[in-house]
């Protein structure tokens, strides 16, 4: 089914999380899993045939409901796009940080902590 | 008055980059004001039971936040905790440059933490405790130096993963029940039951939030996280921040929402055990005073989690007990490693030493949460472990309630280790000459030391429902959540 799809994507994330060793691929990953999340919020919400959920003064709020799309599933994704910038814009921050001490963007010669 | 928990400190946030360079003192001000005020607040809201609706619209459209004892005794633990840390900060963070970004990011947390605290809906929840946890990212590289980095690059990229399964978790639940707010997905589950995607999304959040929250499987980021931050800032991490956005969250919603199964509760005492075993055990070998106080916080995050597994009252007392407990004597112990920390500029235990006659007030206050977090009478991490062992006698899993003894013996192990190596014995040749200790930060360290004296009082109220966590106890076991009536604007 189309789910499988948006999960397929979150599992591909989650592998390029784990597997990666450079920084930069690693926050790609983890964008690439958020936005499987995101297709799955959006694909929740949405139904076959459905209109836009736009409601205007003509129509009837139990034709609104029966026919149109659920909104509150893209204004869920919205606020996590905007959260998923902020964290993206953070963690960017970081590497070229990571990369301006030591050098490199491969995490495993970022050893100075010890288990 | 709900909705200034959020509001105040967000506002605050974002005027202090604003204004806060030009003249530091303002910064210190602003933010030391506005805890005060979230303090006289979180006082003010016990005994109250509201929900407030945002921009007044009404329950299923608009968003509500929600008011009860078990918030409110939150709502007290983090703005005390914050309080004391920022009054800390005052002197501490002068080593550092840019403190007015430093408060506007420690206010945000406070934000964030508050609104998880307070969100009536799942969706709310997840946003707030976005707010939290990029604020406490940030805050862990506020060092910049290599090893504050690579902490907080580590723990951004598991705090974003738990974040990502969370968010899962929600669409699923908003999938199956076609709701958000946490009231009605409980009527809900009543109608329609637990079927596999419900556990699934179950399982999906008490993956999640125990991430956050760093129970066992799911710790590897804490023990390097809390040490590289500033001190104020591990104290309110292992204080309050992986209680409010793990345990607490964890606990709502198994027993608010989705209502506890023996099977769920299995799994958190097991949970728990198992943080209380490794975090114990892993911490008798650390050096660092700091990833010592870290591990060690793992293991007493481990009680909390097994008191709220045992499902009975008087483990849910306990639990909550030592949550407080923890949160006063964990922050105490974080604020101690910082003072050493500036005055010796080092943490490591096998440099330090012969602090005894430098550093009276820091030994004296260190003794006292050492004490009171190996469970030493009359202080108050006794009492709340007593209560949790004695909540597993009578639930009959002795062999839990044997090894939650034994776990308190080895913190007591490494809790004396750290006074014997830091303050006991002679100083080696070659250690910094140690000037007196700064006065605001020995306050701090006072004021959070007579919280560990004064919290068994709360006992008075009676020994299965102590004053204040009685009515939070009943509020968790009440069963789910039912629609309030609506609070005044």
């Amino acid at each position: 089914m189309i789910y499988s799809l948006s999960l397929l994507l979150i599992l591909v994330g989650l592998y390029g999380v784990v597997v990666n060793r450079n920084v930069m691929k690693i926050v790609l990953s983890l964008l690439v899993m958020e936005h499987g999340v995101h297709l799955l919020l959006i694909l929740i919400g949405y139904r076959a045939e459905g209109r836009p959920p736009i409601m205007d003064a003509t129509t009837a709020a139990t034709e609104f409901a029966a026919n149109a799309v659920d909104p509150l599933p893209q204004a869920m994704v919205l606020t996590s796009i905007v959260i998923g910038l902020g964290v993206l814009a953070l963690l960017v921050a970081l590497c070229v940080r990571l990369y301006q001490r030591y050098g490199t963007f491969d995490v495993t010669r970022m050893r100075r902590l010890r288990g | 008055m709900i909705p200034l928990f959020i509001a105040l400190p967000l506002a605050a946030a974002f005027l202090l980059p604003l204004f806060g360079g030009r003249h530091p003192a303002f910064a210190d001000w602003l933010a030391n004001g506005i805890l005060l005020c979230l303090v006289i607040l979180a006082f003010g809201s016990i005994g109250q039971e509201a929900v407030y609706h945002m921009g007044a619209w009404s329950t299923p459209i608009g968003i509500d936040l929600r008011l009860d004892p078990l918030a409110s005794l939150l709502l007290i633990a983090v703005s005390v905790i914050g309080l004391i840390t920022a009054f800390y900060s005052v002197q501490y963070m002068r080593t550092y440059t840019a403190k007015h970004r430093y408060y506007g990011l420690f206010l945000l947390l406070v934000a964030g933490m508050n609104g998880v605290i307070l969100a009536g809906d799942l969706f709310n929840l997840y946003v707030l405790m976005e707010i939290a946890t990029v604020a406490s990212y940030a805050l862990v590289a506020f060092g910049c130096r290599h090893e504050e980095l690579e902490a907080s690059f580590r723990y951004a990229v598991l705090g974003t993963l738990s974040s990502i399964i969370i968010l899962i978790g929600v669409a699923l639940v908003y999938a199956m029940t076609g709701t958000l707010n946490m009231a009605h997905i409980a009527s809900r589950i009543a109608e329609i039951g637990m079927g596999p995607p419900l556990m699934f999304a179950l399982a999906l959040f008490v993956g999640g939030f125990g991430l956050k929250a760093a129970l066992v499987p799911f710790h590897a980021w804490l023990p390097d996280a809390y040490p590289s931050a500033p001190a104020p800032v591990s104290a309110i991490f292992a204080g309050v921040l992986s209680k409010v956005i793990g345990i607490y969250v964890i606990a709502r919603l198994l027993y608010n929402v989705f209502g506890v199964t023996e099977v769920e509760l299995e799994v958190l005492r097991w949970l728990g055990v198992i943080s209380m075993v490794v975090g114990g055990l892993l911490a008798t070998g650390q050096w660092d005073m700091k990833r010592l106080f870290a591990y060690s916080s793992i293991g007493q995050v481990g009680y909390i989690v097994l008191g709220l597994g045992l499902g009975t009252p008087l483990g849910v007392v306990g639990a909550l007990y030592h949550l407080l407990n923890h949160a006063v004597f964990k922050s105490l112990l974080f604020l101690n490693a910082g003072t050493v920390e500036y005055m010796t500029g080092t943490r490591d235990l096998k440099q330090l030493g012969g602090l005894n006659r430098a550093m009276p007030v820091t030994r004296a206050t260190t003794l006292v949460a050492s004490m009171s977090i190996a469970g030493i009478p009359p202080f108050n991490g006794f009492w709340s472990k007593l209560i949790i062992i004695v909540a597993c006698v009578q639930s009959g899993f002795l062999g839990f309630a044997a090894t939650a003894v034994i776990m308190s013996i080895v913190t007591l192990g490494y809790q004396l280790k750290v006074q014997r190596h830091a303050f006991a014995t002679a100083p080696l040749p070659g250690s910094a000459a140690v000037v007196t200790e700064p006065r605001l930060m020995c306050a701090a360290m006072i004021l959070l030391a007579l919280g560990c004296v004064v919290l068994p009082l709360l006992l008075l109220g009676g020994f299965a429902s102590p004053l204040l966590i009685g009515p939070a106890k009943e509020a968790l076991l009440g069963g789910v959540l039912t629609l309030l009536p609506e609070a005044g604007g």
